[in-house]
């Protein structure tokens, strides 16, 4: 590792930072762009002119749009992201209970998808062009291109009408044993997985044959290395930054497909916790969930780039 | 996202006339594919009954005669609703594609003929705009602007728009330094006629076939969203929601849960099948 990797990292990570302040502002931009505001949704018809007045100088709406950012982004950064306005809970508080569910559901679906989807990519790399390859690749084009509320509805179909193995909603309360932990899992944790499991797979594959096809596995190959050993020893090792890049891009595919795995499960989690804030136009709850979101996303596409840097043998030197 | 690297280099010596090698699978998605956009035009006269026609005893009804698809929560035969959803998943997609893929388009080509602070200012916009996720961009937007069908399509043809305008910028960019655009420009010709005369012409390929992917992405977008109750709204209804709608019946095992995500996933793949026949290289993976 030398100065010039090191600045290169530096500079991603301070990108990644002024990326996220970029976002925060469209995010709060969005959410206020239209006229009427808190203060008039809780009044409702009840509304006079002296009662918006006092309501908004509580809130501090009658302040210019900036400060009203900077008072949302300190709050932010205080873990005070304000009240909902649905039932004046701390938006804290809403999100925290709801946040490890999530990440538990994210960390699971990582878990299974992981493994899955190396042994498949590069599996499929290494007989490439083979019956197998051209079956994982039709599949994996498939998951891919189908929305997600059909893989999840013909899992409940399968697993839970048909078979009567596992809930069709996910109860996350009454978790003791570990019967009961798989069994509220696995349905969302298999949607998840369908889709996370293809994308990485094809990726993967991607990177490993980009090794296969490069000069020095050729050269193996006329040295009369076995093709096993060859991707397994050879090519393996130099595919692990785009393979690690590759995973961190799959990863970020999560975020999308929670929203819909949370609704369809009725999961408690901050995807749903956000879905139901949209249809309420919720805004501060709105804003706190898109705000998570788009960390946890900066952060995996921030993690694929770094993987592409320290993986890059003319920076180790 | 960052995984669809956009091909950087254009075959320089592109042909006149593309041979199209169409293979059998590329013919039968762009078979489906008309099926459902001319379904899109006329599907709604097509269908047998009309949306009021209720049938308390036909309701979650299987497969039969009568009911080719099976029967919704309210009895209503499946197939006319397919059929009354159909210019609501192929239309409003088709035209939020138009506005990502026309403005993403348009954007570039004028972003790299003008360069400098413009190019710049625009690039970053997109920057900032590609690291919020597409669904959680369409979810902020629905909550501050509503989902009426032209908000919808304002809303979703704005997420898609950075992609298309990074494709087509590096595109545009790869062109621009083609001999034949100098010689054109050396020949004083205008900014119009180079870009369209020129420029155009050789990126359209590329630009097609993501067109199609971005389709894809929209369908299942919008779809997404009414499945989550958030996309076109009662009494219309897309296949989204015609899935939302019939949830309950999942339970029973009814074909009307099923059958409008069957749909969709058969409009989705022939997309694939299609971009993959006539694009002739795979190219897919981001959004």
């Amino acid at each position: 590792m030398n100065s010039h990797a090191l600045r290169l990292i530096a500079n991603r990570l301070g990108v990644a930072l002024l990326t996220l302040g970029a976002v925060s502002v469209v995010i709060f931009t969005i959410t206020n762009m239209l006229p009427g505001d808190a203060a008039q949704a809780i009044l409702g018809q009840d509304a006079t002119p002296e009662l918006l007045a006092a309501l908004r100088t509580k809130f501090g709406l009658d302040q210019p749009s900036y400060v009203r950012y900077f008072h949302w982004l300190a709050g932010l950064l205080h873990g005070d992201p304000g009240h909902a306005m649905a039932n004046d809970l701390p938006v804290a508080q809403l999100v925290g209970a709801r946040l490890p569910n999530s990440l538990m559901l994210a960390a699971a679906t990582t878990a299974v998808s992981v493994p899955v989807a190396l042994f498949i990519g590069i599996s499929s790399a290494m007989f490439r062009g083979s019956l197998y390859d051209r079956i994982v690749n039709m599949a994996t084009v498939w998951v891919v291109s189908v929305p997600e509320f059909l893989i999840a509805t013909v899992a409940v179909l399968i697993f839970a009408v048909k078979l009567h193995w596992l809930a069709a909603l996910s109860r996350t309360d009454d978790i003791a044993t570990l019967g009961q932990f798989l069994r509220v899992y696995a349905m969302p944790v298999l949607t998840l997985c369908c889709v996370i499991v293809a994308q990485m797979a094809r990726m993967t594959r991607a990177a490993v044959i980009d090794q296969l096809t490069s000069s020095y596995v050729e050269m193996a190959r006329l040295k009369g290395v076995r093709p096993v050993r060859m991707v397994l020893s050879h090519a393996l090792p130099n595919a692990v930054g785009p393979i690690g890049n590759a995973v961190a891009l799959s990863l970020s595919y999560l975020i999308g497909g929670v929203i819909i795995v949370e609704s369809i499960f009725n999961y408690p989690g901050i995807a749903s916790l956000m879905v139901d804030s949209v249809t309420m136009r919720d805004m501060p709850v709105v804003q706190a969930c898109a705000m998570l979101f788009c960390a946890g996303y900066l952060v995996l596409l921030t993690v694929a780039d770094l993987a592409a840097i320290l993986s890059n043998p003319r920076l180790r030197k | 996202m960052r995984s669809s690297a956009p091909p950087s280099v254009v075959p320089p010596e592109a042909p006149r006339k593309p041979r199209r090698h169409l293979s059998v699978a590329g013919l039968a998605g762009a078979v489906v594919v008309g099926f459902w956009i001319l379904m899109a035009l006329i599907g709604p006269w097509l269908a047998p009954d009309d949306i009021g026609s209720m049938n308390g005893d036909a309701v979650f009804a299987p497969i039969s005669a009568h009911y080719p698809l099976g029967a919704d929560f309210l009895g209503r035969d499946m197939l006319s609703r397919i059929l009354q959803g159909a210019p609501y998943t192929v239309g409003v997609a088709l035209a939020a594609v138009l506005v990502a893929s026309v403005g993403g388009t348009a954007l570039a080509l004028f972003a790299a003929a003008r360069g400098g602070w413009f190019d710049n200012v625009v690039s970053r916009i997109v920057d900032v705009q590609l690291s919020i996720p597409t669904k959680l961009l369409a979810l902020i937007m629905v909550a501050a602007f509503g989902s009426a069908v032209p908000v919808l399509i304002l809303t979703v043809g704005i997420g898609y728009m950075p992609g298309a305008f990074r494709i087509a910028r590096s595109l545009a960019v790869n062109v621009q330094a083609m001999e034949y655009v100098q010689a054109a420009r050396a020949r004083g010709e205008g900014l119009g006629y180079i870009t369209f005369h020129e420029m155009l012409p050789n990126m359209l390929r590329p630009v097609l076939a993501d067109f199609g992917l971005r389709f894809l992405f929209i369908v299942l977008l919008l779809s997404g969203l009414s499945f989550l109750g958030l996309g076109v709204q009662p009494p219309a209804a897309d296949w989204g929601s015609l899935v939302r709608e019939n949830i309950i019946g999942l339970s029973e095992g009814a074909p009307a849960v099923i059958v409008p995500a069957i749909a969709i996933a058969t409009l989705t793949i022939a997309v694939n099948m299609m971009i993959d026949g006539f694009a002739g290289r795979k190219r897919r993976g981001g959004e």
